[in-house]
């Protein structure tokens, strides 16, 4: 076990160090790596929903001046793989869902590309498709496992028998609609075909995840595929596997003479193409005596995957570790329809799955004449509920206090819409967040003293999440030298192998490999190494992650205003207390938090990908229409929390932060909404027509 | 169709024969190989092409680079010429007002042509008033006129809370929290 390491360097605010870089526009990400003679692809993308393309006329395209090829299925590279229907593209003429690619055009100009896709006629026999979730299909069926590994289903006691004996009972139907991750950074990758194999710049949480994805796919042994990724313009899990998109690009490479061939995704395609957080229907029952102690809590959730291929989110999983009681159920039903594929967004499960729980406790604590933090307080378990492990530091009940204190909780009247302020009703509300806190074994760093300078590398990635800042500071303490004695390189599968930047888990898992190798290096070379002093060293397994249930907490608070009129809705104040091991870099960590609790008032407030099932199609795929928070939209927002080190997250004594900020957030801004007004909004997103 | 212009990019005289359909941004990026403005949304939604053209910012997405012969661009990386931030980058390092950078150039250049608008005396749609004398100086900007005056520039990171501080850090001249 890697020993823990002396935090000199952890826990100082010091700048990014790629700040200057990016504010002034000079980090390279994908589309901005230096290649010869590049050639544009755009895409030819299903206009049904269903059904089997019987003909493609490419003859209007290939007429065209500077257009290099136009790729169908016909001429397209057969896959050696196509286990996975989302990335098995151009193999066949079926249609799995509308936007699916089914061809592209490669010319000498971005314009020229995109006129030619235009001119390409395709027609079709269609079918007709399924694009309609609804908790009452008879059709809807169990998954073998959610997302993560997570069993389908679990029970504990008799919930029914509990909930028939309760003194108070909470039995409602929640909803959360689906959303797009929607980085700023559309998806974009280059590709190349070389004498050595297939070079892709591409905009990704992981190379070594795409090389990896990719390399059956294509045939190719791994080494045969060189991924470059140092900088990216978000992600939030919607670039945490290869989408279809890297297929195509890769696919045109082969038809552009060796040439390169860029390809980013228009705003629109990044609708259908590169994932979304399945809508949800949540029935959450709870069970409680009156002074509001759960007996019992029921999690029932209805999602959607495509029918190309299945993912199923963990959304009830939460529910299984969150509060105590004797008796509990947690249900996952899919509904498989001709529709995008879903995948991961920013917390999956966690995110959606703390919504309709947490409102429901709000509820409980109204039925029960309890104030929502102590019904919170009341129903604090002492060991993990599911597998009877001790938690390791669980101090949820320390950041719902803290909160409250500097929230401005106490003086909270409880009663609902009692307060006005000119024309706007005024409320408070409170949340709880989790997230797990995991980290991945097994990613290697490398550390050559070369040139004066400690230079460590590992294939990890910084989607702005400040990788490059924070495992330079890990480093520097795994070394004892100062943050000026290193040199980082990520984002590069020449690099060693990391694990992925996704579920919160990049920086103990990456941290961990660099303070292994840190201890190895001074072990073998002492303090003074020599120029070409080199090691490798793979993080270990974490032992305590066996003996504790490990999770992150938090405490939401909101304080809405709703205008008694019009409907509108404002989050005139926010503050999030987070517990999550040592915090490694204040500055960037703030930011981060800050940045999921912004998302997270998106999901409250604004964000619905509308899926009209008549087409099945996302009808407001793009920014006009899809709105997420704008500047305005961002007031009185903080967040904080505990000084602390967790002695069982590994040599770092952190837990992640990517994810937990937007948990809870929804769920709070919710509750405050029903403060403000009395009226219970069970359905995100809270737009005004729900209040009037 | 193709045509012949003259751009003025950060200091640079540069010639280029363009389509007509190129937008000032795939000019930017695609013809001249200047990427410090992005593209977020190519529908002016998402403000990260912002430039400053002739002095203004605009979406140089909505923009067609052949109405521009002889113009003026001034990117982000253009207001560092000389390897010195622009006071607005210096802020917005100092407040860390950004994640992945990506929305950044164009947050910045907004920002430098947002607060010249208020000192050229034009009012936001949050100016009490909304008439040029009502309309507060740069350095006397709230966060409310902040906001709302870059409210023009999406951030999926996050950011708006930093950027607000960065913005009024650079309006009132400060160096740094």
């Amino acid at each position: 076990m890697t020993a823990p390491l002396e935090a000199r360097a952890m826990g100082s605010s010091i700048e990014r160090l790629d700040g200057v870089a990016k504010v002034t526009g000079t980090a390279p990400y994908a589309w901005e790596q230096p290649v010869e003679r590049p050639a544009y692809l755009h895409p030819v993308q299903s206009t049904i929903a269903l059904g089997r393309v019987t003909g493609i006329d490419t003859s209007a395209a290939e007429a065209l001046d500077g257009v290099i090829a136009v790729l169908t299925r016909h001429n397209a590279l057969r896959l050696e793989d196509t286990s996975d229907g989302e990335l098995a593209i151009l193999q066949d003429d079926a249609v799995g869902f509308r936007g699916q690619f089914i061809g592209g055009v490669i010319a000498e100009t971005p314009e020229t590309a995109r006129e030619a896709a235009a001119l390409v006629t395709v027609t079709y026999d269609q079918e007709a498709h399924d694009a309609r979730l609804s908790a009452d299909r008879d059709d809807l069926d169990a998954p073998d496992q959610v997302n993560a590994g997570f069993p389908t289903d679990t029970v504990q006691g008799d919930p029914d028998a509990a909930l028939a004996g309760a003194a108070v009972v909470i039995d409602r139907t929640y909803t959360t609609p689906a959303e797009h991750n929607n980085p700023m950074e559309p998806h974009t990758t280059v590709a190349q075909w070389t004498d050595n194999g297939l070079v892709l710049y591409d905009s990704t949480q992981g190379v070594h995840q795409v090389r990896r994805a990719l390399a059956p796919v294509f045939g190719l042994p791994i080494e045969r595929i060189h991924v470059t990724s140092p900088h990216v313009g978000g992600g939030f899990g919607s670039k945490g596997l290869p989408h279809s998109h890297v297929i195509l690009v890769a696919m045109a490479a082969q038809l552009s003479g060796g040439r390169p061939v860029k390809l980013a995704l228009t705003r629109q395609q990044l609708f259908s193409v590169a994932g979304y957080r399945t809508p949800t229907i949540q029935r959450v029952r709870l069970g409680a005596d009156r002074e509001g102690r759960l007996t019992a809590i029921v999690h029932d959730v209805v999602e959607q995957t495509s029918k190309i291929k299945e993912f199923a989110e963990q959304t009830a999983v939460p529910t299984r570790m969150m509060y105590a009681a004797e008796n509990r159920r947690t249900t996952h039903r899919l509904a498989r329809l001709d529709v995008p594929v879903p995948s991961w967004m920013r917390a999956p499960g966690e995110c959606p799955g703390m919504f309709g729980p947490e409102v429901a406790m709000d509820e409980l604590a109204e039925a029960c004449g309890v104030d929502p933090i102590e019904v919170r307080v009341r129903n604090e378990p002492h060991i993990d509920p599911e597998s009877g492990r001790p938690f390791a530091n669980r101090h949820l009940v320390a950041c719902l206090r803290e909160g409250a204190r500097r929230f401005g909780w106490e003086q909270r009247d409880h009663r609902p819409r009692v307060r006005l302020d000119g024309d706007w009703l005024a409320g408070t509300g409170v949340a709880s967040s989790t997230y797990p806190a995991r980290s991945q074994p097994g990613s290697v760093a490398r550390i050559r003293f070369a040139d004066g300078l400690f230079n460590v590398s590992i294939g990890a990635a910084d989607l702005g999440t400040g990788t490059w800042t924070v495992l330079t500071q890990v480093a520097a303490d795994a070394l004892g030298v100062g943050v000026g004695d290193v040199r980082l390189e990520i984002g590069d599968t020449a690099l060693p192998k990391a694990s992925i930047a996704g579920g919160s888990t990049g920086l103990a898992s990456w941290g961990t490999a660099i303070a292994e190798a840190g201890e190895t290096f001074l072990t073998k070379y002492g303090t003074e190494p020599e120029d070409g002093d080199e090691l490798e060293a793979a993080a270990p397994k974490n032992p305590a992650a066996d003996e504790y249930a490990m999770h992150s907490f938090g405490a939401q608070f909101a304080e809405v205003k709703v205008h008694r009129f019009t409907g509108e809705i404002r989050v005139s104040r926010m503050l999030g207390v987070f517990s999550a091991g040592r915090i490694v870099n204040p500055r960037t960590a703030r930011s981060q938090f800050l940045g999921g609790m912004t998302m997270g008032l998106g999901m409250a407030l604004h964000e619905h990908s509308v899926m009209d099932p008549r087409f099945g199609i996302i009808v407001n795929h793009d920014f006009a229409e899809y709105h997420i928070p704008a500047n305005a939209d961002v007031l009185d927002m903080d967040a904080i929390w505990l000084d602390e080190v967790d002695e069982h997250a590994g040599p770092l004594g952190a837990r992640g932060i990517g994810e937990i900020g937007i948990v809870g957030a929804a769920a709070a801004i919710a509750n405050a909404a029903y403060h403000a007004t009395g009226v219970r909004v069970r359905d995100l997103p809270l737009t005004p027509d729900k209040f009037l | 169709m193709e045509a012949e212009i003259i751009l003025h990019v950060d200091g640079s005289r540069r010639a280029l024969t363009i389509d007509t359909r190129t937008t000032l941004l795939d000019a930017l990026r695609d013809r001249l190989g200047v990427y410090s403005p992005k593209k977020g949304c190519d529908h002016g939604q998402c403000g990260a092409c912002t430039v400053l053209l002739n002095g203004r910012r605009v979406n140089s997405c909505l923009v067609f680079a052949v109405a521009q012969d002889g113009a003026e661009v001034v990117t982000a990386a253009g207001l560092a010429e000389g390897g010195n931030l622009h006071p607005v980058q210096q802020a917005f390092l100092d407040q860390d007002a950004f994640q992945c950078g990506y929305c950044t150039p164009g947050q910045v250049c907004s920002a430098v042509g947002m607060l010249a608008e208020a000192d050229a005396a034009q009012p936001s749609y949050v100016t009490e008033g909304f008439r040029p004398e009502d309309s507060p100086a740069a350095a006397d900007l709230d966060d409310e006129e902040i906001r709302e005056r870059m409210s023009g520039n999406l951030c999926r990171c996050g950011a708006y809370v930093n950027i607000v501080a960065a913005v009024r850090q650079a309006a009132a001249g400060g160096s740094g929290a």
